[in-house]
This record gives C-alpha cells, sequence and structure tokens, in this order.
C-alpha cells in the first residue's frame, strides 16, 4: 500500500491489555490547570521504568469541568490495578494537592472505583471535611491557600497499551515535522494519550537485551547509524526513524487514532521526505491486541 | 395506570397514624385488601375507607387528597415509590424514610424527616420543630437524602443530623444544626438563637448574617471550591435554591461550637 508516495508496510503493531483512569484537574485559570496537569503526567513515558504511562488528553472549558473553572483532562494508564491506584495516589498527593488553586475530580465512571483524594483528605490531620453532593463525595482539604477540593474516587476501567507506528524519514527534521503533524492531529481523538515527550519517542526499543539485566533495549533493526552492522530494516535512503506510541481506553480509539496520524504524515508525503510507515512488531509475542496498518489505512 | 388517591372525606377528631399507607406495603395488594387495612386512630382502629375514599391503581405512585394536620407518619420507612400529599400533614412525616419521594403542598408537625435514611422530601409549606432530627433518646437523626422547604422551619432544624442536606427557603427557628454531627442545612432567610449549639461537624450554610453565640470563631472570608458544586446540585429543584441569582462562592466561614471539637462551620455569603 502506498499512500501519497508513502509505503504503508504490510505488517502490525502489537498492544497488550492495561488499567486506566481519567482525573480531571481545575485551578483558577488554564495556565495553573496544565502546570498541574504536565507536573502529574510528567516521568510517565513507559511502564518500563516509570510504573505508569500518563499524559494530557486535552484542555477543558469551564462549561466542561465540575466546578466551572478552566480543567485538564489527563490519563494514566499501568500494568494492574493496585499499580495504577498508587500512582494516581502518589501523582495526585504531589502534583496536583500541591499545586496553587488546583481541585481534582473523577473523569470517568463506570468502572471499579479507585482512590482519588479519598486518602489524600489525611493531610488535612483532622481539620478535613467531606461533602455527599449529588451522590459523590467530596473532600475538602484545608491548605495554606484556602481548600484542596478533590472527589474522593474515580474509576478503573479495563484499556489497551502500547499501540505505535514508526515514520521512517529521508533525514531527522523531516522524522521531527511528521511526528509533529501526527501528534496534532492525534489530540484530536478522545480516549487516548501518546505518553511519550511532545508524544514522540525517538529510541523505540525491542524486547530483550544482551545484558541479562535488561528487559529492552534499543531496536536496532530501526536505527540507521547500524544500517551496515546489524540486521536492518531500513533502506539506505532512510536517515531517520521516530515511533508514536499510543495508549487508549479501547482497541477502537487506537484504531482511530493511528489512522488519524498516519493520514496526517501521509498527506506531508514522500515529496517532505516521508518513505515508510511501519510498525512495532514483535512477531506476537508482546499482546494479544494486533493494529494492522493496511487494515487501518484501507 | 393511574396513582392511587386517597380522598379524605371527613376530618377526625383523634390523630390517625398512616403508617401502613407506603408504597412497599401496599405492592401486590388490590383495592378491596387496601380498603379495609386498619388505622390506628387516637386508641381505636378505622379501615381505611372509614377515612378516605379509594380511586386509582398504582400503589407505587399514591396521592393523599384533603389532607389535614392530624395525618401523622405519613410515608413513614418508605422504601421506594411517591407519595404526594395535598394538604397540611401531621406529626413525624417521612419518618426513617429509606428512599423515595415525598412532596406536601401544605405544612408539617413536628419531627418531619425525622431519622431520615435517604430520597427526597418536599414540603411547600411550614414545618415544625425537630426537622430531619432524632427521635427523643436517639443519638443519630437525618442519615441522608435531601429536603427541600419553601417556608419556615421550627427550632432544632438538623438536630443530630449525621447525613445529608436540608434546604430552607425561609426561616429557621432557634437550635438550627444543634447537636450536628454532619451534613448541609442551607437556610435563605433568617436563623434563629443558639445556631449550631453543639455541633460537632457539618455545614449551616446562610444567606444572611447570623446571631452567633460566642463558642464560634471567625475564620475569616474565602472562595470555597464546593459551594458552586453544591448550587449545580441544586439545579434540578423546583425551588429558588435552582436560581443562579441565589449562588455564591464568595462566604464568611465561622468555626465551631468550640465547646464540641470545634470542626463545624457556619458559611455566611458575603
Amino acid at each position: 500500500m502506498i499512500i501519497n508516495g508513502v509505503s504503508i508496510d504490510k505488517t502490525f503493531a502489537e498492544a497488550f491489555p492495561m488499567k486506566a483512569t481519567r482525573a480531571i484537574i481545575t485551578a483558577q485559570n488554564e495556565k495553573w490547570a496544565l502546570i498541574s496537569a504536565q507536573a502529574m503526567t510528567g516521568f510517565a513515558t513507559s511502564v518500563i521504568a516509570c510504573g505508569c504511562e500518563a499524559g494530557i488528553e486535552r484542555l477543558l472549558t469551564p462549561e466542561e469541568t465540575p466546578d466551572g473553572r478552566p480543567g485538564v483532562a489527563v490519563m494514566i494508564f499501568a500494568m494492574g490495578g493496585k499499580g495504577l491506584a498508587k500512582q494516581l495516589e502518589t501523582r495526585a498527593g504531589q502534583c496536583v494537592l500541591t499545586s496553587p488553586t488546583s481541585a481534582l475530580f473523577a473523569g470517568i465512571s463506570g468502572g471499579k472505583p479507585i482512590p482519588l483524594g479519598k486518602n489524600l483528605r489525611y493531610f488535612g490531620d483532622g481539620f478535613q471535611i467531606a461533602k455527599k453532593i449529588g451522590g459523590k463525595r467530596y473532600w475538602r482539604v484545608p491548605v495554606m491557600d484556602g481548600e484542596f477540593l478533590s472527589e474522593a474516587t474515580t474509576s478503573m476501567v479495563e484499556a489497551v497499551g502500547g499501540g505505535n507506528f514508526l515514520v521512517l524519514a529521508e533525514s531527522q527534521p523531516q522524522a521531527l515535522a511528521a511526528c509533529e503533524a501526527a501528534i496534532e492531529e492525534m489530540r484530536k481523538i478522545p480516549n487516548v494519550i501518546m505518553p511519550f515527550p511532545g508524544g514522540v519517542v525517538r529510541s523505540g526499543s525491542k524486547v530483550g537485551s544482551k545484558y541479562p539485566a535488561l528487559g529492552a533495549s534499543t531496536n536496532d533493526a530501526f536505527c540507521p547509524t547500524l544500517k551496515g552492522v546489524t540486521k536492518t530494516d531500513l533502506s539506505p535512503d532512510i536517515e531517520s526513524v521516530m515511533e508514536i506510541v499510543i495508549d487508549g481506553l479501547s482497541k477502537e480509539d487506537i484504531d482511530k487514532a493511528m489512522r488519524a496520524g498516519i493520514q496526517a504524515i501521509c498527506d506531508l508525503g514522500a515529496a517532505n521526505g516521508i518513505k515508510r510507515i511501519s510498525a512495532g512488531n514483535y512477531g506476537g509475542k508482546l499482546g494479544p491486541f494486533h493494529f494492522h496498518l493496511q487494515e487501518i489505512m484501507a | 395506570m393511574s396513582a392511587l388517591t386517597f380522598t379524605v372525606k371527613r376530618r377526625l377528631e383523634q390523630r390517625v397514624d398512616l403508617s401502613p399507607l407506603v408504597c412497599q406495603k401496599l405492592q401486590n395488594l388490590d383495592i378491596d385488601q387496601i380498603a379495609a387495612i386498619e388505622l390506628q386512630n387516637g386508641k381505636r382502629k378505622i379501615r381505611v375507607d372509614e377515612l378516605f375514599s379509594l380511586s386509582g391503581t398504582d400503589t407505587q405512585d399514591l396521592v393523599i387528597d384533603g389532607s389535614y394536620d392530624k395525618l401523622d407518619f405519613i410515608g413513614k420507612e418508605l422504601d421506594g415509590g411517591s407519595i404526594t400529599v395535598d394538604g397540611d400533614v401531621g406529626a413525624y412525616l417521612a419518618l426513617g424514610m429509606k428512599t423515595g419521594t415525598i412532596k406536601v403542598s401544605g405544612s408539617t408537625g413536628i419531627y418531619a424527616a425525622c431519622e431520615m435514611k435517604n430520597g427526597f422530601l418536599q414540603i411547600d409549606g411550614d414545618v415544625g420543630d425537630f426537622l430531619g432530627g432524632a427521635l427523643p433518646g436517639n443519638k443519630q437523626g437525618m442519615k441522608g437524602g435531601s429536603i427541600l422547604v419553601k417556608g419556615n422551619a421550627g427550632s432544632r432544624v438538623g438536630d443530630h443530623m449525621r447525613r445529608g442536606q436540608i434546604l430552607i427557603e425561609g426561616n429557621a427557628g432557634d437550635y438550627c444544626g444543634s447537636r450536628m454531627l454532619a451534613g448541609t442545612i442551607a437556610v435563605m432567610g433568617n436563623t434563629g438563637r443558639f445556631l449550631g449549639y453543639a455541633m460537632r461537624r457539618g455545614t449551616l450554610l446562610l444567606w444572611n448574617q447570623p446571631q452567633l453565640s460566642a463558642n464560634f470563631n471567625d475564620c475569616g472570608s474565602h472562595t470555597l471550591a464546593f459551594l458552586p458544586i453544591l448550587f449545580t446540585s441544586f439545579k434540578s429543584l423546583n425551588s429558588r435554591f435552582a436560581d443562579d441569582s441565589v449562588a455564591f462562592n464568595r462566604v464568611q466561614r465561622y468555626g465551631g461550637d468550640m465547646a464540641e471539637t470545634g470542626q463545624g462551620e457556619i458559611l455566611v455569603k458575603i
């Protein structure tokens, strides 16, 4: 399959089941809601070493938030429910509770409840106040700038992590420009996050390593500087490869995001140095969800 | 299916206990069986059809038409369904109500919504003392649900209240929120003496500056983030509480009762 001169590999991305949650952070203005959200979703690019994958899903208008202030929806993904709950609590406690004027609310319902402000309330040292409003429990924790308001729980749902595709380009700037265009479109798709810095990974990994202590290592088949010394997957004209990783609430959400991203890249086309779109395929060893690129773009 | 309507035929001199006439007890009974239910009337028992004429069939949607102030225990331990009352009611309205809806067009006597557990109660007129309170000797009053009063409330509103919310469009009498354990009482009108007497936790939300006892300390003026959420939750009510113009998030906060734990609060609109 070739779209606008860009070859779409007959391959598939592999993804695996994860647990996910969404929280809504509000603040006095969008600037401070974003600061809090960026802090909360920092150092959360990969479960390999961060404990979770997290990202900002989108900005919310005051009409969309529970307290009528500007807000940000953040999503956190982890391999298990216990780990997710721990990450959520730690990050909410260190990054949202501490952030000026912030408030924290559940952003998803229907799954298993997990603590949001339920345990953060103890920071109030006995001065905290519970309020049950419209069937939901909130905690008011006195803090130095006033009160930190947090919904007691949010929900944990089944999700899919690790959807991905690779962008193979003639140069590094062209690869990055294509990824930026893709991310801009993918951020319009609900229920997904791209957890890596700016949504883009330049150090895609393969499973395993020559060093026994490491579970993952550089994807040498896609490293352009190793074209002559390893079993490469790159043609001579490829000088740079970048990857976009997608976590979503369902396979369908990731399908939509991949299609939007790949289409944006193909719109730039071969004229802008984009040669191929491929995907992280580990022979089916990594996970049960397979995203076939050519089917997605059909 | 039309509402099962109990229309008062004549006003009896003695008080009547209407606790048998709740939706869950009438379920699966036909109209003849319902008419034969015995009600306590003073020291004697009367049949339902001695007091009421009956019409309609829906036992989950009850209407009491022509009610008056000697009909006690309406909606006692109601567990689902709705009761609509046209007129005044006596004491113990919605006593221990578990869930469901009760609406009263007139006024009520004492102990309305006493030890209510959940559900929604609306009273268009005035209410007597101990609204949402505890029965004498008991340590916990209302434990959940919502009460809307469009008129005035008597003394001891929310006495020993444990959870839930009481919204009063008019005035509240003395000892409003006394011995309160938690929950929210909002009063748009004026409040009487000894506001929040011995309250341990909970919130008294006021539109007008009250006469405060020395046991409440001024904590300053604040913008509180939970108030917009609280007012948004009132939007579905047929009430002045649903009106945007009455909402606020800036309050003077008084903490108390300092003779207790001091974890209660009186929030006054500024």
